[in-house]
Parts: structure tokens; C-alpha cells; sequence
């Protein structure tokens, strides 16, 4: 079966080793993880794992009730590319001389709509975000000035449909 | 009644005791008075409470620690109930992991203790530290590990809520020496919930109803039967079921006993070496009804030519199960006891003789070129199956057996008699050699009233020998018998077949075993004749105590049928 990015999300307890157990579940099915994020949630004591991986859609129903078959696993959903609003953030360090030196750093800086985050003698900080195609377009444009750095998210992302997290939990506790 | 739980809970007084004390009176709580298992440095404290509550706790120490978890495995196989084993820390631990992960593709429930070294060493490589939690973490239902003694109650309560519940499984909990230690106001409460885990998915009444109505209009239904059903302590509402519904009956090999042998609809057991008709009859029924069974690739041969004639219909308590394999056209998710009752309410009661009839026939067919030569054979040397008649002929069935891994094992799968649940023990998802000795042990002591008879293969009876010890110190009436043909059978079958004869590194240069069962002060003897089998093997079961009994078996004598590997199930070999 085609194989494409799905992104799955897992609603699970804030536990120590969760992250072991999760991955535990992508390894023993040989998926490569292409972006993890954690994070907290809207809901108390539930954290959120983002993880975005490329498999078939047959594969990415049964990931689900093997992530959901995890103790501390609430609940655990998977979107297509089209089906969830996603960002990720980048952060590109630049030596300070260039930004005025190459006046073309400033025109691609505005045209990425990416903003600098921090300067001083040395270097300078730009903060992009975005989609993954965005981001490796500026990176593409920086490239040739020389980037001293460059660090990217994983992926966060909402989903366009309700995922019924809150609900669930109100009914597992009645 | 109210008002005693009342009372009960006025007298629930909280006492400060040390984290290794907590752990003694946790299992206690939990109905737990006996575990398997073998010290060592970590672990110190909490033994210490074992020696002190002897007269209410037993230890049994084994002399491996897989021995441990193996006999842990056989009682909760042979009882239902959860086993426990403990170990310590580093190489204690690490030696439990094979049975972790035979016990969990098997969902036996386990709950393993593990010491470990003090919080403030974790990360260190502390004497005898190994991160037990991640390599346990692929082949647990749950783990955890304990740093602070206060935790004790409430991580062992939920431990063996999450080891029994639902689909069981294994649970590794370890405890850092300090938190042995340290003291603890002792409060227990048992765990009945916890929100992140639906242990038994609610049943969709619709499902019931679209399964009855496939199963009222089929006209060659057929059933497999899982252990599934063992779990789900549902073996009568199981054969209500297909009494009403006179449906073909076959069984997994860990579903076996859980119907038994001789009833009229049992067809035998399917995969790789399982009986003919089942087998072949997979791919000609119109309706397959999975019961409590997950569709193993040793039960399926190639999945793409399996049963694509037939709706199946697959019930579960694991939703991970339905459609994994085998796409389910109508899955029934729920647990079988409350599911099947309510399927045999909806069902219409049928006969299906002439359809029954083609798997008796085909039962014919497997008896001429098969098992008849097993039986009175033609041969000189014993074979595998007279050897588990002759068994049957004295236990009439009424034994538990505890079979190895390898041709013993198919033969004990395929020609020993079940009269009784939970009465085959064997090593199945996993198929661990060295599983037997020691799981006969646990069902020994889980069912002292039972008869235990452990069929072992030379190559695997030296995996765990070491048992013998514990059988010894403890004296356990476990009867042993010895399938010896002085190969590593199975494979050894695999390269006549499969890779033109060429033996490489199967044939067994053997230890005088009865030598080595006297060292240990255990009865013994050992059969080459055939008309010595039948006095030996009543011999051995007339014996009060554990005895070793070797039967010289045909050297290269094969298990059929078979499935080779990767052929559909309705090309299996009868030779
Ligand atoms: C721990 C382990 N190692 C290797 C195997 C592979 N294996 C499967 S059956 C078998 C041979 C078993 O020989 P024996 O115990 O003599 O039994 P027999 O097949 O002769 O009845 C082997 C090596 C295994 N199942 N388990």
C-alpha cells in the first residue's frame, strides 16, 4: 500500500518512560520517526505526542490501536497531510558582520516573513515558522551566506476535525 | 454489608513500615502468598520479610531466575491466577527477560519484582545496575520503577490490576534498594481503574447481531478456538455455543484443553502441524468464527491465501487484534463471557452432520498415513506419539501436560488427551526452549491434586536442567518425561526437508540423564523397547514423588502434517 505523512497524535498521562514506550511501538514496526514534539495539552496532566511519520493508511490504523493498547496512552489519532493545521519553528544563528555586508540578507529576511529574534557583535538570531517547505526555502536562501546554526521543531499541529479528547476524559470519569 | 465496610475501613490503620515490608503485605493483599524467584544484593531487604513471615509466605527459590519466572508462568497457566516472581537487580533481572516476553505474547499474567540499586547510584553503572525498565519495556503490558518507599502500595496495586486485567499480561515493577529501605505509612487499596486503560472494551449489541445472522444463514461455518476463551474462564459458555450451533470446532495450540478432546464437534487443532481437516477446511468453510485466538502466522501459513472464501467473524477482548492479520468482516470486541452467551442467544440451533462428516472423513485419511504409523508402528525405535498414548492410557486424560519446544511438542499438542481446562502448558507465541521443567513445576505447586507430566526434548531438558534442584530441595511431585532422540528434533526435521539433510549443529552428544536425575535423588528410568513403554510410563505415574522417565525415541522421525512455510494452509503435507 502507498505509504505518505501521516501525523499522529497521542493523548497520554504525564509519565516518566512514556516516550520509550511510544517509540518502542514505531521501532518494533521499523517506522522511522520524521519529527516527534511533546508538549502539554488543554487538559490537565495530559500531555500531547506530535509524531510524524510515513506509512500506509493500513499501517497507520493499526499504529493507532497499538499506541492505544499502552497503559498510559489515552487516546491516540492519525490525520492526513490535508486534514491537520501544522507548523514547525526554526531558528537560523548568522554571523553579524553579513547583515550588513550582504544587503540581500535583509530582502530575503522580509520576504520570508521570518523576524530576528535577538542581535549583538557576533551574530544575529532569526526565528522562522512555518511549514517544512517554507523553512527549507529560507535555509536554501541563507545557505550560501554561511549559517553558524540552524535547529528546527518537530511538528505542532491541530487537527481540522474535533478530536475528542475532552470528552472522552469527562466520560471515562463518570 | 454496608455497614461492615464500614467497620473494615475504621480498622484500616495506617502503620509506618519499611518500603520491603509494604512489598510483602501488598502481595498478601493481593491473595499472593507464594513466589518464585532468587536473591541477590538489591533485592536483600525485601527477602529479609520473607524469612520473617515464613509461616504465612513462601519463597520458592528455583536455580535460575528464568527457571523462576517459567514456574511462575506454569501456576498462573495451570490456576488462572497472577504469578509472581522476583528477582534482583543487573544479571537477576536480565535473566527474567526471556520469560517476560514468553509470558507476554502468551497474555499469561505476571507481575515480576526486580531490586534495584539506590536512586541517588541510577545512570552510574553501579555494581549490578542494567536499566531493566527499558529493556523490559517491548515485552511488558507495564512497568515502572519505584525510587521512593511511598509509592509501594499504590504502583503494586495497579500492577496487578493491569497483570490480570483485561487481555493479561506481564507487569515489571523495580524498586531501588532505598526505597526498600526507607519507611512508609502502609495503606492498601486495591486498584480497580485507572482512566487511560479500558481493559474490557464495552460490547456492540449490533456486532452480536450481525455475527448471528452471518453464523444462522452459513452453511459451512467453522470455528477456531483460542486461548482466548481459557483467559475468559468461558469454556462452558464456549460450548453452549457451538452445542447449539453444531458447528466444527478446532483449537490454536494454546486453546487446547479448553474444549475437550473427545467431544463431537472438536475437529482437532489447526497450524503448522496441526490436523488435517481443520487445516484444510479453512479454506473451504463459508463462515470462519475466531474465538479468543490472533491469527499467528504459524496458524495462518500464508496469510494472502487464507481463508479468503469466508467472512470471518473475529471476537476479542484486544481491539489490536481484530483485523491485524486477518481482515475481520464482522469484529466482535468485548469480553468473550459476556459476548458469547449473548451469541448463543441470537444464534439458531443447528446441525451441521454432513459438513461435520467431510472433517471426519478427512480425520480418516490423517489417521492411514499418519497417525496410525505413530501409533502401532512400523519402525523399530519408539515413536513420539506412542509415547504420549501411552501417557493418555494412564492419565485418561486427566493430566497436565507441560510440553517443550520442538517435535515433543506437536506430538504432545496432537496426541495427548484433554479432559480438563488448562491442562496444556506449553510455550507457544515465543516457543521457548527450557519452558517446561520449570513451568511444570509452577503448575505443580499451583494444582498439588492434579497429575503434572512434563514432556521435554533432550536439547531443551538441558536449557533448564538445572531445575531438577529445585524439585529436589522442594520435593515436588512432577513427573518428567524425556522424549530422547539425541537431535535437535525439530530443526533437525527442517534440514532433511528443507535443506537437504545437511545437520549442522543438531545432533546431540547426550549426558547419561539418569546418572544425572539419581545425583539429584530423583526416581528414574529409561525405555528403548517397546514392550517395556506402557509397565514404565504406569511405573512412573504410580510413583509417589517426582520421577524421570527417558524414552529412546526414533532418531530421525518427523512431525506431519505440515505447513511448510509460506504455503496456504490447505496445502498441508501429509507426508
Ligand atoms: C531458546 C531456544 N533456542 C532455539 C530454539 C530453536 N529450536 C526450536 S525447536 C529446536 C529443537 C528442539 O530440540 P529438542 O529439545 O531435542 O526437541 P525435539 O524437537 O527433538 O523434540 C530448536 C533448537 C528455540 N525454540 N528456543
Amino acid at each position: 500500500m502507498e505509504r505518505q505523512l501521516y501525523t499522529i497524535s497521542i493523548y497520554t498521562e504525564n509519565n516518566i518512560g512514556l516516550l520509550t514506550r511510544i517509540s518502542t511501538v514505531f521501532l518494533k514496526r521499523h517506522y522511522n520517526i520524521e519529527s516527534l514534539n511533546v508538549s502539554a495539552t488543554e487538559i490537565d496532566n495530559v500531555h500531547r505526542f506530535t509524531i510524524v511519520t510515513f506509512i500506509s493508511t493500513d499501517e497507520a490504523v493499526k499504529l493507532i490501536t497499538q499506541l492505544e493498547k499502552q497503559i498510559e496512552v489515552i487516546k491516540a489519532y492519525y490525520h492526513k497531510e490535508d486534514e491537520v493545521i501544522y507548523h514547525q519553528t526554526s531558528l537560523f544563528k548568522i554571523k553579524s558582520n553579513l547583515l550588513f555586508e550582504e544587503k540581500e540578507i535583509q530582502n530575503i529576511i522580509k520576504h520570508s516573513s521570518s523576524r530576528i529574534v535577538t542581535i549583538n557583535k557576533e551574530f544575529f538570531a532569526i526565528e522562522k515558522s512555518g511549514r517544512e517547505q517554507e523553512i527549507k526555502e529560507l535555509y536554501d536562501q541563507l545557505l550560501p551566506y554561511g549559517i553558524m546554526q540552524f535547529v528546527k521543531s518537530g511538528r505542532v499541529s491541530v487537527s481540522k476535525t474535533e478530536m475528542e479528547i475532552t470528552k472522552l476524559l469527562k466520560s471515562i470519569k463518570n | 454489608m454496608e455497614k461492615l465496610e464500614v467497620l473494615e475501613k475504621k480498622e484500616v490503620k495506617k502503620e509506618t513500615i519499611s518500603g520491603a515490608e509494604a512489598v510483602v503485605k501488598c502481595l498478601l493483599n493481593e491473595g499472593i502468598d507464594l513466589v518464585y524467584g532468587y536473591p541477590g544484593g538489591a533485592i536483600m531487604p525485601v527477602y529479609d520479610e520473607f524469612y520473617k513471615r515464613k509461616d504465612e509466605f513462601t519463597h520458592i527459590m528455583t536455580r535460575h531466575e528464568q527457571g523462576a519466572i517459567h514456574a511462575a508462568q506454569g501456576m498462573a497457566r495451570a490456576t488462572g491466577n497472577v504469578g509472581v516472581v522476583i528477582a534482583t537487580s543487573g544479571p537477576g533481572a536480565t535473566n527474567l527477560v526471556t520469560g517476560i516476553a514468553d509470558a507476554q505474547i502468551d497474555s499469561t499474567p505476571l507481575v515480576c519484582i526486580t531490586g534495584q540499586v539506590g536512586a541517588h547510584l541510577l545512570g552510574t553503572d553501579a555494581f549490578q545496575e542494567t536499566d531493566i525498565i527499558s529493556i523490559s519495556t517491548p515485552v511488558t503490558k507495564w512497568n515502572y520503577q519505584i525510587t521512593d518507599a511511598k509509592e509501594i502500595p499504590e504502583v503494586l496495586a495497579k500492577a496487578f490490576y493491569i497483570a490480570k486485567s483485561g487481555r493479561p499480561g506481564v507487569v515489571l515493577i523495580d524498586i531501588t534498594k532505598n526505597a526498600q529501605f526507607d519507611k512508609l505509612d502502609f495503606e492498601y487499596k486495591k486498584c480497580n481503574h485507572i482512566r487511560s486503560y479500558v481493559p474490557v472494551p464495552k460490547y456492540d449489541l449490533s456486532k452480536i447481531k450481525e455475527a448471528a445472522e452471518l453464523i444462522n444463514n452459513a452453511k459451512k461455518p467453522f470455528i477456531i478456538m483460542g486461548q482466548g476463551v481459557i483467559l475468559a474462564k468461558a469454556e462452558q459458555y464456549f460450548k453452549e455455543f457451538i452445542e447449539k450451533t453444531g458447528i466444527p470446532t478446532s483449537q490454536t495450540a494454546l486453546g487446547l484443553s479448553g474444549l475437550e478432546t473427545n467431544h463431537r464437534l472438536n475437529v482437532g487443532m489447526v497450524g503448522m502441524h496441526g490436523h488435517y481437516a481443520p487445516n484444510k477446511k479453512t479454506n473451504e468453510c463459508d463462515v470462519l468464527i475466531a474465538i479468543g485466538m490472533r491469527f499467528d502466522d504459524r496458524v495462518t501459513g500464508n496469510l494472502s491465501k487464507y481463508a479468503t472464501q469466508a467472512k470471518v467473524i473475529h471476537l476479542d477482548i484486544d481491539p489490536a487484534e481484530i483485523s491485524k492479520n486477518v481482515k475481520a468482516d464482522v469484529g466482535v470486541l468485548g469480553d468473550i463471557k459476556e459476548t458469547l452467551p449473548l451469541l448463543t442467544d441470537y444464534v439458531k440451533a443447528k446441525e451441521h452432520k454432513v459438513w461435520l462428516q467431510q472433517f471426519k472423513d478427512l480425520y480418516k485419511e490423517e489417521y492411514k498415513e499418519v497417525i496410525k504409523d505413530q501409533l502401532s508402528p512400523s519402525k523399530k525405535g519408539l515413536t513420539m506419539g506412542e509415547s504420549l498414548e501411552a501417557i493418555n492410557k494412564y492419565t485418561k486424560g486427566d493430566a497436565i501436560i507441560v510440553s517443550d519446544v520442538g517435535q515433543h511438542q506437536m506430538f504432545a499438542c496432537r496426541y495427548a488427551k484433554f479432559n480438563k481446562t488448562r491442562s496444556n502448558i506449553t510455550s507457544g507465541g515465543l516457543g521457548t526452549m527450557g519452558f517446561a521443567l520449570p513451568a511444570a513445576i509452577g503448575a505443580k505447586v499451583g494444582m498439588p491434586n492434579r497429575e503434572v507430566v512434563a514432556v521435554i526434548g533432550d536439547g531443551g531438558y538441558q536449557m533448564t536442567i538445572q531445575e531438577l534442584g529445585t524439585i529436589f530441595q522442594h520435593k515436588m511431585a512432577v513427573k518428567i518425561v524425556v522424549l530422547n532422540n539425541s537431535f535437535l528434533g525439530m530443526v533437525r526435521q527442517w534440514q532433511e526437508l528443507f535443506f537437504d539433510k545437511r545437520y549442522a549443529s543438531t545432533e546431540m552428544v547426550n549426558p547419561d540423564f539418569q546418572t544425572i536425575a539419581k545425583g539429584y535423588d530423583i526416581a528414574c528410568n529409561k525405555v528403548s523397547k517397546r514392550e517395556d513403554l506402557d509397565k514404565s510410563v504406569k511405573a512412573m505415574l504410580d510413583h509417589d514423588g517426582a520421577y524421570f522417565l527417558e524414552i529412546i525415541i526414533e532418531k530421525e522421525d518427523n512431525v506431519f502434517p505440515m505447513v511448510p512455510t509460506g504455503a496456504s494452509v490447505s496445502d498441508i503435507r501429509l507426508k
